[in-house]
């Protein structure tokens, strides 16, 4: 790889992904990681936001921690392609010079970032779970230099078998994606601006800008469940759609919302939505209850992070239990409706 | 038209985690299968194939030279050539010296379509597609989930969370392809029996077009590993057997303390 001067690279930029001009949660997720990091650093705070016609939404971006924001605004940018988005992005790299350039792995980061990351040279570490500033090598080693304050990101792999720290010593900016619900938002700060930057490379449409036929929104019903508070999760375990109904019986008497385990899924008991782990959601409420879920690592991968994580299963050697804060050995058709009729009882007093 | 499935041979992620003392996998010791994802890019260029007259595909791997087992199998299922690119400077690639190596391979080849599948099991990283299709300067269609020929371009269902964008690309470009994109057929008795004595060309460095020695394997991959281990979870709390009705007491008990209810 060609050598960067790498002094020359300042600040943790995010990119502030919008789609049909809403700004998307994942980007105030990173903004709130990137005021942290920049704390740290001692440096700004940039918000990236690329699309059409989306300067009105620069103050949104300000109250939940963008010192600035530098806005391409393009006709060409109005719905996500590759190739333009990669343009805009790249160009405002090698432009600005961001030290650390943060993206979400959602749908449009996870094709973005690789190919800007492959456009100016620099390494991309995937579906980051911690990032946190330190040295590189973590512990010196005798004849190689120790870098100081480098991004170092902390993500699963191998089905969330293992995890792994990576840094990116020789090449800037340190990029990484993340997974949405991992990072917390700050408290936004009403009424807070931002220095705003227009910066347009100019759109030249060629081969690579591909055509868009028809945009079809899959509408849904179904809330989200990395919002909820309160998640009442069922497995395989439950034994049937039907038998669901005693999940949400529970989950209305303690205002949570259903969720569930891919083997949930895979028999069709309930729609991908409401799916937690590693295929699925990462979810980190308040209480997650774990019903007839026996735990497998892609589903914990998924919901560790709760607060508190309450299991029941019939079986007492579930996995489920390692990770679980209070372990039920025990019945669910029997234990799920009493503990509703308790909380339903409580609730009237 | 000529098509290139990249392909991985990737440890099944149940079998366990082994690693070299540099915190890299050893890949050597662990049982490997086809990568789900890139199998259904396979599995979607062999339709194409049944479908239209003159396709040729070409599976293409980097690896060990016991990736040459993966390369068999998708021969056995109906693939024409098979390359297999291997050499030890290409060890302790990243996603960035990976993809620069798979693009140095493939501009050897004639090519309309490029599949890759969105991930392996064993990165998860979704970078590889997209970052060759980059150094080859190409368009990119991520997470296919229909793949149409069209005349000289391709119409995908580009699937995103909420939505999908049908999109209409000139080939040649890069598609990553989604499991659900279909369901890969079976080998066959006669393919296994022609795989075996198939000839597979083998790559090394010097078959690399166009590619710089500062941009291979551990040494030029700009991400590197800092640790590595297996996963520490959290330690377990209490665990209790009880009846149906002190359960439920027991659960109420901690939903009240923890001021939840």
């Amino acid at each position: 790889m060609t050598k960067m001067n790498l002094e020359e690279y300042k600040g943790v930029f995010v990119y502030a992904q919008q789609v049909d001009n809403e700004i998307s949660s994942i980007a105030f997720e990173l903004l709130g990681k990137a005021t942290e990091l920049a704390g740290k650093l001692d440096t700004q705070v940039t918000a990236v936001l690329i699309g059409s016609d989306v300067k009105g939404l620069t103050d949104q971006l300000a109250e939940y921690g963008a010192d600035r924001v530098i806005v391409v605004d393009d006709p060409e940018l109005k719905d996500y392609r590759t190739e333009p988005y990669t343009h805009a992005l790249a160009s405002v790299i090698n432009e600005y010079k961001p030290e650390i350039m943060l993206v979400g792995a959602t749908a449009i980061g996870r094709d973005l970032g690789p190919r800007v990351s492959a456009r100016v040279a620099t390494g991309l570490t995937a579906d980051c779970t911690v990032l946190e500033i330190g040295d590189f090598p973590i512990n010196p080693i005798p004849g190689k230099e120790q870098k100081h304050n480098q991004l170092l990101m902390t993500r699963p792999a191998f089905g969330g078998n293992t995890i792994a720290t990576i840094a990116c010593p020789d090449n800037r900016p340190q990029m990484a994606t993340v997974r949405a619900g991992v990072m917390q938002k700050i408290e936004p700060k009403k009424g807070a601006k931002a220095e705003v930057i227009e910066y347009n490379p100019g759109f030249t449409p060629n081969d690579k800008y591909v055509e868009i036929l028809e945009i079809v929104k899959e509408v849904t019903d179904v809330v989200d469940i990395m919002d909820a508070k309160i998640l009442v999760s069922g497995g395989r375990g439950v034994g049937s759609a039907e038998n669901f109904k005693l999940l949400e019986d529970l989950a209305e008497a303690i205002g949570g919302t259903v969720s569930c385990s891919r083997a949930v899924v895979d028999n069709g008991w309930k729609p991908k939505e409401l799916q937690v782990g590693q295929t699925g959601k990462t979810v980190r409420p308040q209480v997650y209850f774990a019903i007839g879920i026996s735990g497998a690592i892609q589903h914990t991968a998924g919901m560790e992070e709760s607060d508190i994580i309450i299991a029941i299963n019939k079986d007492d050697t579930a996995p489920i239990f390692d990770v679980a804060d209070y372990g039920i050995v025990g019945d669910l058709n029997k234990i799920v409706p009493l503990l509703t009729e308790q909380i339903k009882a409580a609730a009237k007093k | 038209m000529k098509i290139v499935v990249c392909i991985k041979q990737v440890p099944d992620t149940k079998g366990g985690v082994k690693f070299n003392p540099d915190g890299t996998l050893d890949r050597a010791a662990m049982l490997t299968i086809m990568n789900p994802d890139d199998k259904a890019g396979l599995e979607a260029a062999l339709r194409i194939k049944d479908q239209y007259d003159d396709v040729d595909v070409t599976v293409l791997t980097m690896g060990l030279p016991k990736a040459e087992e993966v390369l068999r199998e998708a021969m056995a299922m109906g693939a024409d050539h098979g390359i297999l690119v291997t050499d030890r400077v290409l060890g302790g690639a990243d996603t960035w010296a990976t993809s620069t190596t798979i693009a140095g391979a493939i501009r050897n080849l004639e090519y309309d379509l490029i599949i890759t599948g969105r991930q392996a099991i064993d990165g998860d990283t979704a970078q590889v597609g997209p970052q060759i299709s980059e150094h080859l300067g190409i368009p990119v269609i991520s997470y296919a989930e229909d793949i149409k020929i069209e005349g000289d371009s391709v119409i995908v269902k580009r699937q995103y969370e909420d939505r999908y964008h049908m999109v209409k690309a000139k080939m040649p470009c890069l598609i990553t392809a989604l499991s659900e994109l279909n369901e890969p057929r079976y080998m066959t008795p006669g393919g296994i029996f022609d795989a075996y004595d198939a000839e597979i060309t083998v790559w090394g460095r010097d078959n690399l077009k166009d590619v710089d020695d500062s941009n291979l394997g551990l040494k030029g991959s700009p991400t590197k590993i800092a640790k590595a281990s297996d996963k520490v979870r959290k330690g377990a709390g209490e665990k209790v057997t009880l009846e149906s009705d002190e359960a439920a007491n027991y659960i109420m008990s901690k939903l009240l303390e923890k001021h939840i209810v």
